[in-house]
Formats: structure tokens, sequence, C-alpha cells
């Protein structure tokens, strides 16, 4: 399935794989959709999650814990699949796992699951060459983050390379909640759309509806993670999916009445 | 501006690669500070000026050259080889870590940043960032693992005394890689005004180029010694590797001369199981973590794993890039020593010569006691030794029952 940004604006939803259990992310993630969410990005745990805050570090230790693997994140994007064909789906992983994988192996099996595309936080465009022979062999999507601080010499690379969305970073930082979307967003949306038509999803720090409705003015979809990390976090895997589907119901209302 | 090119095969020879390793595995954002770092360092190397002052640095405040010492009671103990200490344990602030925290302190002050962040695990490179920071007025904050900062306590008091902000970490196994881990969030989010003194020859391109370049005077100064001693080259120069710089500072004006033999030594730590040492040529596989490709203790899922050694300076699960390249084409040998053959080289070098080595260098020490009693009394060892043992006293206090 390509990535589609039906809902306006689009959303984005981070889960981390295996926390608080396999089953319970899979519930999570299909409520989320049947909320509104236009993809979910399945967050591979890892043991160094260095581009990540302490929210998703916490999810992150947790699902390790458990015992998740990487080939568990897989069956579990299978199951996804299967319960909302038509949903986006991409994997979001640090490097090593999927190299330990084999790069082969894993966009075969990533495909084969019935992933759209994948997201690596830690693989730059210029240290990607056999990631992006692989991905395309399969037609995976691969997703490259921007960063405000990225030259226009890199935005270029990064919108040339990127299939599905390109992911602008909010602001200069790792992941985590926070109170407000800096000019830095908007700026460099902007710059990205210079060079590519894809869609641009803004991500990191998005936790409330007045965010995604400031998202919304200039981008095409805001990614929300930890903000749903935590909400996971701080309820039990039954009431997990309620929670996360309220959560995102709320998240379009200021857009909705800001429409009227 | 030019597009950016991307090779059309990963192994292809690039700035920043030795062989395939090495290489730039960050998130977006630090990119552009790479290439900052990158640009101003290249500009620094060429600038007169710059190495004038660093070599004056290097001199008078630091204590170079550092002597080469010819340990005679311990070889004749030995009854073989010749033994040698480069003694970098007698530079300021107690190790070799002050090389480089003096170059990359200076690169800070001439690309006009105010802040200065490092990680340390021995607190070697903490005290030497610290006393860098102190001597060019930049605030720094010093990134340490809990349990680090528990057995190098000493250290921690002595980056507070020279008015450092060290802050403890508690996420993973509390050492050295959580300390890093830690530092490159912080980098990450205060990318704009901060500089990240990292200290070893590790992480994305261009520190490991950087850093080498930094030590190699170690080397520099160690082969015009010994040809004025010796009237010829050793046999073997033998280095302690946590993530390598002291190690590959020692060897790298000798990587040519072939017949030089260089001797890495791991962290044996308590055996062989994964999580009990840090040997990672015995027991990891290339792969990424914190910023390069190259050997990392991992399980098979990917996962990086503990480590164990009782040297904080070598608990890490990943080994410099270039290291990496030496070990794979044969030009370097890695071996390891455990925690209580570490320990046996610190008393023995302590009661023969008198001299307390830090129980990282004592790792290198170890392997000289190993061979050199195999070795004709023609052929000479050098033991680079990184630093002195004051640190370890609460340790070796505890291990040794003194
Ligand atoms: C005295 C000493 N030697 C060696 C090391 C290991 O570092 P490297 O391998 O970078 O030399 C340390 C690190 O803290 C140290 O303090």
């Amino acid at each position: 399935m390509p990535i589609r940004f039906d809902h306006k604006p689009g959303l984005v939803v981070y889960l981390t794989a295996g926390d608080p259990s396999l089953d319970a992310t899979c519930e999570i993630a299909v409520a989320a959709i049947d909320a509104g969410a236009d993809v979910i990005e399945l967050g591979v745990p890892f043991s160094d999650p260095l581009g990540d805050g302490p929210i998703i570090q916490r999810a992150s230790e947790r699902a390790l814990a458990r015992g998740t693997r990487l080939r568990d994140v897989l069956a579990l994007a299978r199951e996804i699949r299967a319960a909302r064909p038509a949903a986006g789906l991409v994997i979001f992983s640090y490097l090593n796992p999927m190299l330990r994988y084999g790069l082969r192996k894993f966009t075969d099996d990533a495909a084969a699951a019935g992933a759209d595309g994948v997201l690596a936080i830690d693989l730059i465009v210029e240290e990607a060459a056999e990631y992006l022979a692989e991905m395309s062999r399969v037609n995976l999507a691969p997703i490259f983050l921007a960063a405000p601080t990225s030259s226009d010499a890199r935005l270029e690379a990064i919108a040339k390379y990127s299939k599905g969305f390109v992911y602008a970073i909010s602001r200069v930082g790792i992941t985590g909640t926070q109170k407000s979307i800096t000019a830095d967003a908007k700026a460099l949306v902007e710059r990205i759309r210079r060079y590519t038509r894809l869609p641009v999803a803004v991500g990191f720090g998005i936790s409330n509806a007045e965010h995604v409705a400031q998202v919304a003015e200039f981008a095409d979809a805001a990614v929300i993670g930890s903000a749903i990390v935590e909400l996971v976090e701080n309820s039990t895997a039954a009431t997990a999916p309620g929670a996360v589907a309220r959560f995102i119901k709320g998240l379009r209302l200021r857009d909705a009445a800001l429409a009227r | 501006m030019a597009s950016i090119i991307v090779p059309a095969n990963p192994s292809e020879a690039r700035a920043g690669r030795f062989g395939v390793y090495g290489g730039r595995y960050v998130p977006e954002t630090l990119v552009a500070a790479l290439d900052e770092l990158e640009h101003a360092y290249d500009e620094a190397k060429m600038d007169a000026a710059f190495q004038a002052e660093l070599a004056d640095l290097l001199k008078d405040y630091a204590g170079r050259p550092t002597p080469l010492y010819f340990a005679k009671r311990l070889t004749e103990q030995l009854g073989g080889a010749k033994i040698y200490l480069k003694r970098e344990d007698l530079l300021h602030t107690g190790a070799h870590k002050i090389n480089n925290a003096l170059g990359q302190g200076l690169l800070a002050k001439r690309m006009g940043k105010k802040r200065v962040i490092a990680e340390t695990g021995a607190g070697q490179h903490g005290v030497a960032t610290a006393s860098a920071c102190a001597l060019f007025g930049l605030e720094c904050v010093v990134y340490m693992g809990d349990v680090d900062m528990e057995r190098q306590e000493l250290n921690v008091k002595r980056m507070r005394l020279l008015g450092t902000e060290v802050r403890g970490v508690s996420s993973g196994s509390k050492t050295l890689k959580d300390a890093i881990s830690e530092a490159m969030r912080d980098w990450v989010t205060n990318v704009r005004t901060t500089y990240y003194l990292l200290g070893s020859a590790l992480g994305a391109h261009p520190y490991p180029t950087m850093v080498r370049d930094f030590h190699r005077v170690i080397s520099k100064e160690l082969k015009q010694q010994i040809l004025e001693k010796e009237g010829r080259l050793p046999t073997a120069i033998i280095a302690c590797v946590g993530g390598g710089s002291n190690a590959i500072g020692a060897f790298y004006e000798f990587i040519p001369d072939r017949q030089v033999r260089l001797i890495g030594v791991e962290a044996g730590g308590r055996g062989p199981a994964l999580g009990e040492h840090a040997a990672r040529f015995k027991g990891g596989a290339p792969g990424v973590l914190q910023g390069t490709y190259s050997y990392v203790l991992q399980d098979d899922d990917g996962q990086i794993a503990l480590t164990h050694s009782v040297s904080a300076g070598l608990d890490y699960a990943s080994i410099g890039p270039e290291h990496a390249a030496l070990h794979d084409s044969g030009r370097a040998e890695y071996v390891s020593c455990d925690d209580a053959t570490a320990l046996d080289a610190v008393v023995r070098l302590a009661r023969t010569e008198g001299i307390l080595p830090a129980i990282e260098s004592a790792h290198a020490v170890a392997e000289a006691i190993r061979i050199a009693p195999a070795l004709p009394a023609s052929d000479i060892l050098v033991v680079n030794l990184s630093g002195r043992g004051d640190k370890d006293m609460g340790i070796l206090a505890r291990e040794l029952k003194l």
C-alpha cells in the first residue's frame, strides 16, 4: 500500500513495539487506526536509543525486558497489516538490529509482513547506499529525517532518496514532549518543499491538539510519539487501546473547530 | 549547491573510513555539527599558529615530551626482551587523555563555542577536559555512568573542584557507553552552542581521525626516543585498548614499519561469556554503535551487550574503527587480559619499578610480562603506560586488601 494521508491533518502514530506487550501493541495500533491515525510507526526497541528522550527510553527498556525481538516486531507488523489492510505501516529502528538481522533478510521480511516503509534513525543518506538498494528491491519506502540544522544540499538529497513522506524534525533535539512548536519547524518544512512534492510530516514533541493544529497550517501530517508512549505507560494493557483512541480523536478537535 | 553523492558501494573509500569501518551513523540533526567540526579541524590542522599554540601547551602545561623509560629491574626479573615504558602516566592530569583534551579544547575555543560537554569512563578524560576548560575559560559538563562515578570517585571530586558539572547517568549499564549516549543526547539538543569533546578514537567522523591525530605525538616521540636509545625500532609496541586512543597514538607512526608488531590489549574481565568482558575482537561482531561501524559486543538480535572490566576505561562494548581495520588487515594483533592478571601487573610494576600504573595501562604491562620471558634479550618491547593508578586506589585497596 502506498502511504497516504487521507485525513487532514494527517496523523502518524509512533508506538514502541512490545510495550506493554506485543499483543497490546497490536490492539493499540488497531485502535489508533480506527480513531484516525493514517500511519503507524512501529518502533523496534533498542538497548542504546541515543536519539530518544526518557519516555521512549523507558518504553524500550520495558519492551526489551519482556524479550521483544526484531522478528517479533515484524510478526506484529504482519498482524496489524492483516487487521487493517489500508493503513500506512512503517518500521522505525536504530540501524544495528537491522544490520544484525541482515539488510537483505530484513527488507524481505518487512515487505512480506506488509510494511510500507522503514525509518532508520541513525542512518543518513550518505551511508545508505546498500540500504537504499535493498529497500528499492522490495518496494519499501525509505523515509529519512530532515533536521532544522540540515543544509539545503542535504535537504535536496533527503528529498531525493525519501519515498512515502519526508519526516521533518520539529526542533533541534531528541524525542520527547514539549510545550510549544518552534519556528524551526515551519521554516524547515518550507525549505523541504522546495525539493519535493512528497507529503511532509512534522514530529518530535508534538503532544496535543494545539500542536497538531499549528503543524497542520504548514505540513501534511503530525507525528505523535512520546505523548502516546507516555499514555501507554500510564495505562494498563486493557485500558491503553481506549485511552489512545480517545487521545487521537481529541487531537483533531481543535483543528475541526478552527475550520468551522 | 551540489547534491550529496551517495556512493554505489558503502565500502568505497571516503574520508572517515578505515577499510569498511568508521563512517557517520548519527541522527540527521548532528550532521551539520559534524561537518562544521570537520571543516574547523581541517583548517586548524593546516594553521601553523594553532599547531604552535598546541605544541606550547603540550610542552609547558602537559609536560611533553614524556620519557621513554627502560624498566631495567622488570626486564631482569623476566629474563627476556628488554621492556621500555612510554611514560604517558607522567603527564599533567595523569593520563594520555590530556593530549586530546588540549587539542580539542583549543579547537572549541577557535570555533567560538562557549560550552563543552564530554563523557568519561575512568574519569581521566573527564579530568583532562575539566582542566582544559578551566584553562580556556569554557563551561564544562561531563557525563559519567553511576557505576563509574562510584568506582572512580576521586576523579569525580577532581572534576568538581575544577569547576565542571558532573552529571550521573543511570540508564543501561551505567558505564561509559551510557555516558556517551547521554552526551550525544545533550549534543543533539544543544548543538548550536555546544562542543562535544569526545575522549577516545571513537564515534562519528571526524572524531576517530581527529582524536588519533592529537595522540600521534606519542608515537612520534617514541620513534625518535627508541632510535636514540637503541638505534633501531622496537620488536613490539603494546597498549591497552578501550576506545583505542592511547593505542592508536602509540601505534600510528609505526604502521608502515611492518617489522614492528603492534599489540592491543583488551579487557578480558571475569571470563569469556558475553557480558563478562570487553574483548570486542573475541566476542564481538561488526555493527554500529554510537556513530561508527566497528566491532561491537552484541547479542544475536543486535542489542548491545553489557560489558565488564575492573578498569572503567576499558569497559566499553565497541572499539575505535581504525583498530577494526588494523585487526582485519592483520597489521595489529589484539589479545585480552583478565581482571586478575591486570591487578597482578599493577602490583608487579609497583614493586619492581616503583611505578603505579592505571589499571587500564596494567593490561598492557601484563601482556609484556606474559611474552617477554620467551623472547630473546635482543628484542625490545615498548609498553605505552597510558596513565597512573592514583585514581584506582579505592579499587586497589579493596581488591588487594591493602
Ligand atoms: C589511563 C587510561 N588508559 C587507557 C584508557 C582507555 O582509553 P583509550 O583506549 O581511548 O586509550 C583510559 C580511559 O579512560 C585511561 O584512563
